[in-house]
């Protein structure tokens, strides 16, 4: 006759701090929004390529504050790893830290993009060239500034103290999501900012 | 374990059905524990609030079935006008309206929603799982889907529906040539409808790689599973390309920028690229989920499994594959250097070949089997003969030197609806009565459905087979009327009184359901003997699916014991009892064995309210209010801190709760 | 003169009766770039029609076959045997058949899309929101010729056709002639078509452009080279000078939109009407060039063509009259 029993054996239980289905989910998230910027990236070729006359219009972008930028956002990844990492070993307060700096960092870079479009001889109407740029870096920007509401609304948690060391599903997302935004930034980087200089 | 007399009477009614047990056991002690876990929120909260798929299944089919039986009005009242030369019953203005939302409705609120509807009912039920992955999020894609289908209809009253076409190039669908709000209408709306695809599409994804039960490794998949599994990866990657062709698209019309507009050095034929770059892998994810359906139904009705699973599995996924390579063929026409469009004119004639395959496996499906001429059976042989024209009609476009003819002509027209009628609407019509019995626990009628499908399958091919000849004697699509001197005149006549009585057919499948819902035979958990887990429950089935998660150990878990199949059997009462609150499995992505317990939400306000918030703010953004946008914007965030609450006390593992 | 206008007149009409399926392309082909798809056209078909009718046969040889099992054994569930094979027959049959046609197509598609080296007659195209705009290229420059609507070619020569939009995008197609061929603002196509006999060949265009993109029509003339070189010096000669009421009402209501080389009317937004009258139709194919087609256009354009950009020009009835005759005279 059977029944109901409970064993002594145990299954791990994700999806309410541990890393469960989200986690998949973010990769999900990650892939079509990684293809959003190739389409993009894919544009601005097309733009230059079958446009008449230079491309870029006025050459090859200054390097002068993308590269700052680009060391800013790129160390935050490595800030936001190891505070998820912290977490895990149990140093909340570190992680906390992490987040905090993390937020920062990429708060600077994007008031350096800011700086950058407002320093720029064209405007998003300008010609295709404007246009593309101000898509291309902008749709990163808004990402960027995504993540940096996320950081935010985690570092409140943090100090509210609604973070423990088993909400470890949060920190992997969130910094799952900053390390692809980073490496976005990298290609659109070599893209907007690199790739003119190679012709 | 159940079996039921493998021969159907034939007027379809039995008796007794209701009396037989299912396979998978559900005893009333654990019943009743089980429905207090799963139970959901009572009144109009409730029907706010659900998670549960196998409601937001229904909910996706019925409302794109409407949206269905609206764009099916559309196509009749072009066919009045239509139906004779130079006619005057519409002014052109209200015909390429009535056209461009035709395509629109049908392709983006009819075509996918359907499939998404039958696969979010079916999945958790085939792969013996719960519920999706994510259930709040299969919630969103609904409120999404109506959300973004209702702001797009709001347009027509007031009279500022898209007239671009369904594909709306530029630069007529830029801010010169079409001045009003309408191709704004179509471009954020393909923008809002494109998030509830992308959240549907992650939500098919993660919940076959996690959610299904022991031993259900993936060469035991339904083809439906492989269908929609393609459909999803594939939509995650080319969705982006229309969002961001509508993006531009709006920036061009409202911002001054030119990324189309000639003038400032922008491409017309940009759109084109990023626009079928999503629109040819997109028709294939409308009909690769209803082949899946036909793959899974059709064997019940032949009595035998599918022949070639693997085959038909693999040519699945290759003709998606393959479909993101054939985009071009959009665009023979437009000046592109032949070299370039050969390549792309030979890949389509080789994206035949995976297609091919599931065509020959349907027909040694039938040769091999035991036929049942039931109205589900009746529907996809129909399909396959119909997806046979549609393909051949297809070869012939893909030929570069004769698409230089074909193109922009009615041959187009009926190469398009052979292939999304054919293969997506005559699926889903059998699909309906094949799985009907259990989503509502009744059968439909058989005579009146013989009836129906007759109807339905002269009609559509007196409606649409003179478009060959239409387009071969040059009659240009998009078209509001034409000449008298052309000869048009008879075929078009033949068209419109087609497409009229396949419109009656709609109205005796309409009358079907009716009867079906009211005085159908009660159905018993599985009146086809099929051999797949949906059919292991009730009928419906229980609010929880599974009260024991069964072990898998084939293909055709009912039909083991028939299939003198050596090895295990499927396990239905003994398993993984899971009843510690809302739980289900979660298992590893390929072999399938047992890895975790995931915890299931309750029912919530948050994915209805997200989407209305959206919705808000798409209409913001139509209409240029910053603040109610901003604002908009504001609750977004509420809701997606709520929706990402961190559990107070989260558990790192449980005991685990067998039946056994 | 007579003679001429006979011809350009009846030929049009008489043609038109003549050919029960101008627009069709399986039949009547009539030059190099469109016979070899002609040819492949009806192969195809025939491949096709071919395919289809095996595939029913075999679905219905199949259902019959499964029906016969239903009968003998009942509804009882069996694994079956070599149901594969089916496959393995049926992708191998159809491959090599499928080889043969993507091959068949490259052929013809490098005949018909590979101009001649030497074409005598080059045109510009320009398409306008329901209108074609035509300029034969000569040199000298003085001998260029600008018309509308109508294409007038010589047969048995290759004419370069380069294509452009002047707004949105259009597309060139005279389905007995040659392939189609996108036109996009900002950019030049080019393709070819030749006439092998004299003849009228319709046309239409085949992007969707907007409102009246149905009543956006195109005929090509092909006439023999001692009939084509007098239209040409006939294209070449301005309007003759006039006085006519007809002539004074088109300078001040109409003059803003269209040219009539000789007079005062220098308009460019509106088809050129120097010699509108040889032509066989009139708003891009929609009437016919007669008298009563001339004041039909005249006082009820909207009606005829709604949304058309050529807007009801108010004039009484007999001032329309006289324009209309007054256009009868440009020939």
């Amino acid at each position: 006759m059977s029944e109901a029993r409970t064993l002594d054996a145990t299954l791990p239980v994700h999806g309410q701090g541990r890393i469960g289905t989200p986690w998949w989910g973010m990769l999900c998230l990650i892939a079509t929004e990684g293809i959003l910027f190739a389409y993009l990236i894919f544009a601005y070729a097309y733009l230059g390529s079958q446009g008449a006359g230079d491309w870029p219009p006025g050459g090859a972008p200054a390097l002068k504050l993308a590269l700052p930028a680009t060391v800013l956002l790129v160390g935050s990844s490595f800030v936001l790893e190891w505070g998820k990492r912290a977490a895990r070993a149990g140093r909340l307060a570190h992680s906390r830290w992490a987040v905090g700096i993390t937020l920062l960092m990429g708060a600077a870079f994007a008031a350096l993009e800011f700086r950058e479009w407002t320093n720029k001889p064209f405007s998003l109407s300008s010609d295709s060239y404007g246009s593309i740029y101000f898509l291309l870096t902008g749709t990163h920007l808004a990402h960027v500034v995504i993540g940096l509401i996320g950081l935010a609304v985690m570092f409140a948690w943090g100090l509210a103290g609604k973070l423990g060391q088993g909400h470890e599903q949060h920190r992997a997302l969130i910094t799952l999501y900053w390390h692809f935004v980073d490496v976005v930034w990298l290609f659109v980087f070599v893209t907007v900012y690199l790739s003119p200089r190679l012709t | 374990m159940a079996t039921i007399a493998s021969d159907l009477p034939r007027d379809g009614v039995v008796a007794d059905r209701g009396t037989l047990a299912p396979a998978s056991p559900n005893p009333p002690d654990l019943a009743a524990r089980l429905e207090d876990i799963w139970k959901e929120t009572p009144g109009v909260r409730g029907w706010f609030s659900t998670v549960d798929h196998k409601v937001i299944g229904i909910r996706y089919m019925i409302t794109a079935f409407v949206f269905l039986l609206v764009g099916g009005l559309e196509a009749l009242t072009m066919r009045v006008q239509l139906a004779q030369p130079d006619a005057r019953v519409l002014t052109p203005e209200q015909y390429n309206q009535l056209f461009s939302m035709h395509g629109v409705t049908m392709i983006f609120l009819y075509a996918l929603p359907m499939l998404s509807g039958f696969s979010n009912y079916l999945w958790p039920l085939l792969l013996g799982s719960r519920d999706m992955a994510f259930p709040r999020l299969n919630a969103l894609s609904y409120w999404l889907f109506l959300a973004a289908g209702v702001f797009l209809y709001i347009s027509f009253p007031l009279g500022a529906a898209p007239d671009g076409g369904w594909f709306d190039y530029v630069p007529n669908a830029g801010r010169e040539y079409s001045p009003g709000p309408n191709i704004d209408v179509y471009a954020l709306g393909l923008i809002f409808l494109g998030i509830s695809t992308t959240v549907g599409s992650a939500n098919f994804v993660v919940t076959l790689l996690r959610m299904r039960a022991p031993g259900l490794s993936i060469n035991r998949l339904p083809i439906i599973v492989w269908g929609t599994l393609t459909a999803s990866v594939a939509n995650l990657f080319a969705v982006p390309a229309v969002s961001l062709a509508c993006l531009m698209l709006w920036l061009d019309r409202n911002y001054g920028t030119n990324f189309f507009h000639v003038q400032g050095g922008g491409q017309p034929l940009l759109w084109q690229h990023l626009f079928w770059m999503f629109g040819h892998p997109w028709v294939y994810a409308i009909v690769l989920p209803a082949m899946g359906l036909v793959s899974d139904a059709l064997p019940v009705h032949c009595r035998r499994p599918l022949v070639g699973y693997t085959p038909v599995a693999m040519g699945t996924v290759f003709t998606m594959v393959i479909g993101f390579g054939v985009w071009l063929h959009h665009m023979f026409a437009s000046g592109i250097p032949v070299l370039a469009l050969s390549f792309f004119s030979a890949a389509s004639f080789i994206i035949t070949i995976p297609s091919a395959i599931a065509v020959f496996a349907w027909i040694a499906t039938i040769h091999t089997g035991r036929v049942k001429f039931t109205v589900p059976f009746l529907y996809f042989a129909g399909f396959v003969l119909l997806f046979v024209m549609g393909g051949v009609s297809g070869i012939l476009t893909a030929s570069l030197a004769l698409d230089w003819q074909l193109t922009d002509t009615y041959f187009v027209v009926a190469h398009l609806h052979y292939v999304l009628l054919g293969i997506n609407v005559f699926p889903v019509i059998g699909a309906i009565y094949h799985w009907f019995p259990k989503m509502t626990g009744r059968m439909l009628p058989e005579r009146l459905g013989r009836w129906t499908f007759a109807t339905m399958f002269i009609g559509f091919n007196l409606a649409f087979f003179p478009m060959h000849w239409l387009g071969l004697t040059g009659m240009p699509r998009r078209v509001w009327t034409y000449g008298a001197q052309m000869g048009w005149g008879t075929a078009n006549l033949i068209v419109s009184i087609g497409a009229f009585l396949f419109a009656l057919g709609f109205v005796l499948f309409l009358l079907n359901l009716w009867q079906g819902l009211r005085r159908g035979a009660i159905a018993g958990p599985n009146p086809w003997d099929a051999p797949t887990l949906e059919w292991s429950m009730s009928s419906p089935p229980p609010l929880y699916n599974y009260a024991v998660i069964p072990i898998v150990a084939s293909r055709h878990p009912l039909w083991e014991d028939r299939l003198d199949e050596v090895g295990d059997r499927t396990t239905f009462d003994r398993g993984f009892l899971l009843d510690n609150g809302k739980e289900t499995l979660g298992v590893s992505p390929l072999d399938g064995e047992p890895a975790v317990i995931l915890k299931m939400p309750q029912d919530s306000l948050l994915p209805v309210s997200l989407a209305i918030a959206l919705l808000v703010l798409f209409c913001a953004l139509l209409v240029h209010q910053a603040l109610l946008a901003g604002i908009a914007l504001l609750a977004l965030l509420v809701v997606l801190v709520m929706w990402f609450q961190p559990h107070p006390s989260p558990i790192e593992s449980e005991r685990v709760r067998m039946y056994e | 003169m007579k003679l001429r206008r006979a011809l350009l007149i009846g030929l049009p009409v008489l043609l038109a009766g003549c050919t029960r399926r101008p627009m069709g392309y399986l039949e009547g082909a009539a030059g190099p770039a469109s016979i070899p798809v002609q040819r492949l056209g009806n192969g195809f078909v025939a491949i096709a029609c071919a395919v289809v009718l095996i595939i029913l046969a075999m679905l219905l040889l199949a259902i019959a076959n499964g029906r016969r099992a239903t009968r003998e054994q009942g509804g009882v569930v069996r694994s079956g045997t070599h149901g594969l094979a089916w496959i393995y027959w049926g992708i191998g049959v159809s491959t090599p058949v499928l080889v043969a046609m993507t091959l068949w197509n490259f052929v013809v598609t490098r005949e018909v899309s590979a101009a001649p080296a030497y074409l005598p007659v080059d045109v510009e195209i320009t398409a306008h929101r329901w209108w074609w705009e035509m300029r034969y290229r000569a040199t000298p420059a003085s001998d260029m010729i600008t018309t509308a609507n109508e294409l007038v070619i010589p047969t048995g020569a290759p004419v370069r056709l380069r294509l452009t939009s002047a707004d949105v995008i259009h597309d060139f197609w005279v389905p007995k002639l040659g392939p189609k061929m996108d036109m996009e603002p900002g950019q030049w196509n080019t393709t070819w078509l030749e006439a092998d006999r004299p003849g009228v060949y319709f046309g239409q265009c085949a992007e969707y452009c907007g409102l009246e993109h149905a009543k956006m029509g195109l005929r090509v003339v092909a006439l023999g080279p001692a009939q084509y070189a007098a239209w040409q010096r006939g294209m070449r000669q301005p309007a003759p000078a006039s006085a006519t009421r007809g002539a004074q009402v088109f300078i001040a209501s109409c003059s803003g939109c269209h040219t009539v080389r000789g007079t005062d009317a220098g308009g460019i937004l509106g088809p050129d009407l120097t010699h509108v009258a040889s032509r066989g139709t009139l708003a891009a194919g929609l009437l016919p060039n007669t008298p009563a087609g001339r004041l039909r256009w005249l006082s009820a354009t909207q009606q005829v063509k709604p949304g058309a950009q050529m807007p009801q020009v108010a004039l009484d009835q007999a001032d329309l009259a006289a324009v209309a005759g007054y256009l009868g005279s440009l020939r």
